[in-house]
């Protein structure tokens, strides 16, 4: 490195060190995210019978490529869930490939850098590594950010949460410019589903406080933040029908072999749940979370209302 | 000198791994492929290795004390204290001066400890035991400084986009054995500072069982009279003060093997060599020295006695908080098989300690009694043990935490899940949670209907191994509705029953 150009990052350190985003500046970043997601066409798509990475390509073409949400020279980061220090066929995950072909598509619309994290529940080098996540991502050029420390996380204000008015958010999201969601679909013993809402519970610190405060009100507050994430793409190849989030044997797992994808998080939770309920019952106004949403105006459970693509391959 | 300069190598690269075994939190290293643990003399005596304790007594018997100077991480951490002072003297010379032997503190402390080991404290060895109480020192001194660095670099590449360094918490692992590596460390380190290896010949258990020994060891050193003039430059350069140069004398039992002298010695008088011809071993002990050292020893064994009989006042103490559940046994980790053994086997070096990737072992304070102080317990204050992993008992080079495959440790039960209902948010709130049973690896912790939608966890103690996932994550203030119990005892854990093996079929997205 020659010295001015260490000088110039030097002082580049410095003033990203004093300077910290506004809220202000988060919601102007936000404003534009969401209009142009929100044009037209197609807005839920379901997907069924093929492999992860192939579903993917079928669904965010239904929806106009990848470029319509990811810009180029954009940050781009992606958030699974790696909760678990468990393998691919045990469910506990995101499907590695899945996010090794998101990671692919990113980099082809030309985003100048792909993030991926998830504040782990099992340790987290564990389950980066065992989850197949890491060596999916890295292999198609994104970067794994460690979540364990609270240096990693800022405070937001949520002024439209109704038990959640604040949170420590992983830098990750806030420093991108687009966001990416995409949970695995499973059964929840505490929540009944785990979905897109529920995957936010990675990207704060303190998720306690979220157990101690009304669970469900909590999961529909987070998804109010600024920042939302532009896509959510519901991993449901192999779905975890009992014992979740965690799971405990083979038999947990049913290989749906699905994918819904949508920019509208109560939309696509709601479809996945219904999906779901086929597997093992789950009426949908159990999982209290996704109504609180709507309730927030974050979406839409009534799916007729939407124009929904499905596709069986 | 070639022997002074294979000794420093060895020395350095075993002193180096060693330390950085106890600091690695990131698990560079792979801990369980590296021996250098288990060829330590405590560690391999309590675990049964007979190989590794005749190898290393036959090592000695053949070449003197050699573990002393290149495979005791104490013994390196005193040469390292000694070349430090020496940069702080104006002429960079040593000057140690010889010593008698100091033989009844010497022995008094070795019978001592074998007399409160097999009375069933182990605490006097651990204290004493070269190896582990280097191991309490880096944990507790080096690792926590290490692991701010790495916080530090961690937040400079960081900001560059750079994560291949990341930061990590640095917690105080246990204030008492903090203590006890900070004490270890400043007396050692004077003594080490100011008199060479004074700890190896007085305290060590190790060194005085060697001495026994390298007394009579095939290789040893002697002073040639007829090329000696007395000039005591190998006195002054003996870290264990162990030659006489007025009388030309070498104490092989005190030497570790430097060879400091034969290197600094310019008439060649002092030598190594084959010496089981003209075995002639210096005896040298004075009438004041005895009584000394006598008082000494009977100094050490009151303190001893007046410790145990603090124990069960200790015990007592130690309850008094104002929780509404306290543990009644405390947890030992996997592989310890009961408290018993694990009292029986470790002298607290802490690797385990030091190595488990999910922070959760700690070393104990008076859970286990003073006789297990310091040994590793489980506390799920920062996380909970992993379901998969087994690293602690790979790592142990005591036995005192058995290897275990996963599915040894899938079947055994460390302790058992407590439920109190009366401090669950499901109940005190009504409303969702879940948060233990999300985290139960066998689901010994389920949730089943409660009232409306809402569930609450079901405990099923059969089938629990004891991880303490529910523990660590139960958000209930200040006390959690859920903990788990020790077994004194491990026990076995039954297999949980597979009741979903009925395969769906679908072939409709369902809306």
């Amino acid at each position: 490195m020659k010295r001015r150009d260490f000088l110039k990052a030097a002082a580049l350190t410095g003033l990203v060190t004093t300077f910290k985003l506004t809220d202000g500046m988060d919601l102007m970043a936000q404003k534009a995210v969401k209009s142009t997601a929100k044009t037209g066409g197609t807005d839920l798509v379901a997907v069924m019978g093929g492999e992860p990475a192939q579903m993917f390509q079928k669904a965010i073409a239904e929806l106009g490529g990848i470029g319509k949400y990811v810009k180029k020279g954009q940050k781009v980061c992606i958030k699974p869930n790696i909760g678990w220090d468990k393998t691919p066929e045990m469910a506990g995950n995101t499907n590695p490939e899945l996010i090794g072909e998101i990671v692919r598509q990113c980099k082809k619309a030309g985003a100048s850098e792909v993030v991926v994290f998830d504040n782990s529940c099992d340790d987290w080098r564990k389950s980066y590594k065992n989850s197949g996540i890491e060596e999916a991502a890295t292999a198609a050029g994104a970067k794994m950010l460690p979540p364990k420390d609270v240096s990693y996380y800022r405070d937001i204000n949520l002024p439209n949460g109704v038990k959640l008015k604040t949170a420590k958010v992983h830098q990750a999201i806030l420093d991108c410019d687009v966001w990416i969601n995409v949970p695995v679909l499973k059964n929840h013993g505490g929540a009944q589903m785990t979905i897109s809402m529920k995957n936010h519970m990675g990207i704060v610190w303190d998720r306690g406080f979220f157990h101690r405060n009304d669970l469900q009100q909590c999961i529909a507050d987070i998804c109010t933040l600024d920042k939302a994430a532009v896509l959510h793409v519901v991993d449901a190849y192999r779905v975890m029908k009992t014992n979740g989030p965690r799971g405990r044997a083979l038999s947990d797992v049913a290989n749906a072999k699905a994918m819904f994808v949508s920019a509208d998080i109560v939309a696509v939770d709601t479809a996945a749940t219904k999906f779901f309920g086929q597997l093992v019952d789950m009426p949908l106004e159990s999982v209290k979370h996704i109504a609180y949403a709507q309730d927030l105006k974050l979406g839409t459970m009534d799916l007729s209302k939407l124009k929904v693509k499905k596709i069986q391959l | 000198m070639i022997l002074k300069r294979l000794r420093l190598v060895l020395g350095i690269i075993s002193l180096l791994i060693l330390t950085f075994l106890f600091i690695d939190f990131a698990g560079l290293l792979p801990a369980k492929n590296i021996p250098l643990a288990d060829i330590q003399f405590v560690p391999a005596l309590l675990a049964l290795s007979f190989g590794t304790v005749t190898a290393l007594l036959l090592l000695t018997l053949l070449f003197g004390r050699i573990y002393c100077s290149v495979l005791c991480p104490m013994g390196l951490f005193q040469d390292l204290t000694g070349r430090v002072a020496l940069l702080f003297k104006k002429k960079k010379r040593r000057k140690y001066t010889y010593s008698k032997e100091k033989r009844w503190l010497r022995y008094g402390t070795l019978i001592a400890v074998a007399a409160t080991y097999f009375a069933g404290w182990s605490v006097m060895l651990s204290l004493l035991d070269p190896y582990s109480a280097f191991g309490r020192m880096a944990t507790h001194l080096l690792r926590p400084i290490y692991m701010a660095g790495n916080n530090l670099l961690a937040d400079v590449f960081n900001h560059f986009g750079n994560y291949t360094f990341y930061n990590t918490e640095v917690f105080l692992l246990g204030s008492s054995s903090l203590v006890v590596a900070l004490l270890t460390f400043l007396i050692i380190g004077y003594l080490a500072w100011r008199y060479g290896r004074t700890f190896c010949n007085t305290l060590c258990p190790v060194g005085s069982v060697l001495g026994l020994v390298s007394r009579y060891s095939m290789f040893r050193f002697n002073v040639h009279e007829d090329s000696c003039n007395q000039c005591g430059v190998c006195a002054r350069n003996c870290k264990a003060s162990c030659i006489d140069s007025k009388s030309e004398t070498v104490d092989n039992s005190r030497c570790v093997t430097c060879f400091n002298c034969t290197t600094v010695c310019s008439k060649k008088a002092i030598r190594y060599e084959f010496s089981w011809k003209k075995s002639k071993p210096t005896e040298t002990i004075s009438e004041d020295d005895s009584v000394d050292s006598r008082r000494r020893f009977l100094t050490t064994i009151g303190v001893t006695m007046l410790a145990a009989s603090t124990q069960v006042w200790a015990k007592g103490m130690h309850l008094g908080t104002n929780k509404p559940w306290v543990r009644k046994s405390p947890l030992s980790p996997p592989g310890s098989h009961s408290i018993e053994h694990l009292n029986a086997h470790c002298t607290a070096c802490h690797l385990c300690v030091a190595q488990c990737p999910s922070k959760i072992l700690k070393p104990s304070f008076l859970e286990y009694g003073i006789e297990g102080m310091m040994q590793p317990i489980m506390d799920f204050s920062h996380g909970f043990c992993n379901y998969d992993c087994t690293l602690c008992t790979e790592v142990c080079p005591n036995g005192a935490l058995k290897k275990l495959t996963v599915d040894q440790k899938h079947a055994t039960q460390m302790g058992f899940v407590k439920f109190i209902k009366t401090n669950c948010v499901v109940y005190t709130d009504e409303t969702f949670c879940g948060a233990c049973s999300e985290h139960c690896p066998t689901q010994a912790v389920s949730m089943v209907p409660y009232k409306g939608d809402l569930t609450i966890p079901q405990i099923n103690t059969a089938i629990c191994v004891g991880c303490g996932g529910c523990e660590y994550v139960c958000p209930a203030k200040p006390a959690k509705a859920i903990y788990v119990e020790g077994n004194p005892v491990h026990r076995k854990a039954e297999k949980f029953v597979d009741n979903n093996k009925k395969e769906v079929k679908i072939d409709s997205f369902g809306f």
